[in-house]
């Protein structure tokens, strides 16, 4: 069953992976800012599930650590973008 | 296993498809975008590789900083012509070839090794428990090459010093970046208020367990960059002014004890940068915990810009 | 007992997969902008929500388990704060087109 486990885990981190790469078609299609920035806000959520799964697929522990780094930056690109777009902080709104 | 290989080749295919996308795309918007995805992608690829070091590294510094500085920078850009630009044919073409030439330098390594290869690693591992230092990576980087360690976090101070050399010289002395916004979004405020306090937690844990695992200095003071960054965009508090001498303190210890601890070693251990043996792991606790500050304060102010507004009287 | 857990685990995590395909096709076929956001925060919540719920069994040590949550609790408030602002600035730009 534990070879079992890992091999399905393994398939789950290969499953999000395809399900978040595809999702990027957003980012080439647009049409809004705000669309290609959410498909890069799904792959890093994505990301976030696949380096849990690989962690737990292959025993390495520390990889949460990195998962939990990569949770608590997630956040800085939509302000980043919203800052702008919104006026605040730097300048006016592109057009 | 089959379902590693199905991963690996996954990865490595959307890898390609979005570097050359990244440089056909004409909206530069797409382009940094791409560029984040990029880097995420590329931190995966580092842990398949078995390299969870330079993947928090990538996660932090590569995608996170970078872009946001890129998306910042992009931002700050749209009212000045000149810095909005396109570069010309000739200048494409030159970076191109430079490019295309590490490209080929690189793949020429990597398809055609020497043999055998080269390598240190034995006889670092076979030493490590002189440093008393768990994580192999954090020892070589504070035991056996200390040097080049001190250089790196140099190398942020000079870049910082490159932004700030951008200044007007009306400006000059002033708080960095343009002034905060009049109204902040709610939710930027409630995000601040929650997250800092969780995000200064973690980075001091991403830090502090970089003596035995995956972390160390570089990845904990992004995270904490990132957090003061985080309180100056939602208003809760400003930028430092460039003259402040507290934040030149800040900027500075690091190097500086880095220094002190090396002349030391004169005396202590017989050589520039040698620990004491019974005393190396505390040693480079106090270099790296100093480090930290300078680090995260270098990168925070990276991340803030130059000043941009007039410096209060 | 142990099969029980495995168990669960494959459930919770194949559940998580369902979001995740849920969020992409969201993302790729709703019609406007502000739908697609919709989408997209369902994969942030729900996706990764039960694949932290799926792999929680599988830890080690209590500290572990906290950490696995904490992972996903610092999604949320990304995920949240990210799509309330990203809406605002759909709403300023109109239509969310």
């Amino acid at each position: 069953m534990a070879d079992f486990l890992t091999a399905f885990l393994m398939l789950a981190a290969c499953g999000v992976l395809a399900l978040v790469v595809i999702g990027m078609v957003r980012i080439l299609r647009g049409p809004s800012r705000a669309d290609r920035l959410m498909a890069a806000q799904l792959l890093g959520s994505g990301s976030v599930a696949i380096i849990l799964l690989l962690a737990f697929a292959g025993g390495r522990s520390a990889f949460v650590d990195i998962a939990l780094t990569l949770a608590l930056l997630a956040a800085f690109a939509s302000v980043a973008f919203s800052l702008n777009a919104l006026g605040g902080g730097s300048g006016a709104g592109e057009p | 296993m089959i379902l590693a290989l199905l991963f690996d080749t996954l990865l490595a295919v959307a890898m390609i498809v979005v570097a050359v996308w990244m440089i056909s795309v004409k909206n530069a918007f797409a382009a940094i975008i791409d560029f984040m995805v990029f880097g995420l992608l590329l931190a995966l690829a580092w842990l398949r590789i078995e390299a969870p070091d330079v993947g928090l590294t990538e996660i932090a510094i590569g995608s996170g900083a970078t872009g946001v500085i890129l998306l910042r920078a992009r931002g700050l850009a749209r009212d000045r012509d000149e810095m909005s630009a396109t570069p010309s044919i000739g200048f494409k073409i030159l970076v191109g070839a430079l490019c295309g030439g590490v490209t080929l330098g690189l793949a020429a390594l990597v398809l055609m090794p020497p043999d055998p290869a080269p390598t240190l690693a034995y006889a670092a591992a076979e030493n490590l428990h002189l440093t008393g230092v768990g994580n192999p990576i954090t020892a070589v980087l504070m035991a056996y090459r200390a040097f080049d360690t001190f250089l790196e976090t140099v190398v942020v101070l000079l870049a910082l010093l490159g932004v700030w050399s951008l200044t007007p010289d009306r400006f000059w002395g002033g708080r960095p970046g343009p002034a905060p916004a009049a109204s902040v979004p709610a939710p930027l405020t409630f995000l601040a208020q929650w997250l800092v306090p969780l995000g200064v937690l973690i980075g001091i844990y991403i830090f502090w367990i970089g003596a035995d695992e995956p972390g160390g200095k570089f990845q904990g003071a992004t995270i904490l960059a990132a957090m003061w960054v985080l309180l100056m965009m939602a208003g809760l508090t400003d930028a430092p002014p460039v003259t402040s001498r507290r934040l030149r303190a800040a900027l500075l210890v690091g190097p500086a004890v880095f220094m002190a601890v090396g002349i030391a070693g004169f005396w202590l251990a017989g050589d520039f940068l040698a620990y004491p043996p019974d005393f190396a792991k505390p040693v480079i606790i106090v270099i790296e915990a100093a480090m930290l500050i300078s680090v995260a304060a270098a990168l925070g102010m990276l991340l803030a810009g130059p000043p941009m507004r007039e410096s209060e009287p | 007992m142990s099969l029980i857990l495995d168990l669960f685990t494959i459930v919770c995590v194949a559940i998580g997969l369902i979001f995740f395909a849920a969020g992409t096709t969201g993302l790729l076929r709703f019609p406007d902008a502000l739908t697609r956001l919709h989408a997209l925060t369902k994969a942030d919540n729900l996706g990764l929500g039960f694949v932290v719920l799926g792999l929680l069994p599988q830890t080690g040590s209590l500290f572990d388990a906290l950490k696995l949550v904490l992972v996903w609790m610092l999604v949320q408030f990304a995920g949240a704060t990210g799509a309330q602002l990203v809406a605002m600035v759909l709403r300023k730009e109109g239509g969310g087109k």
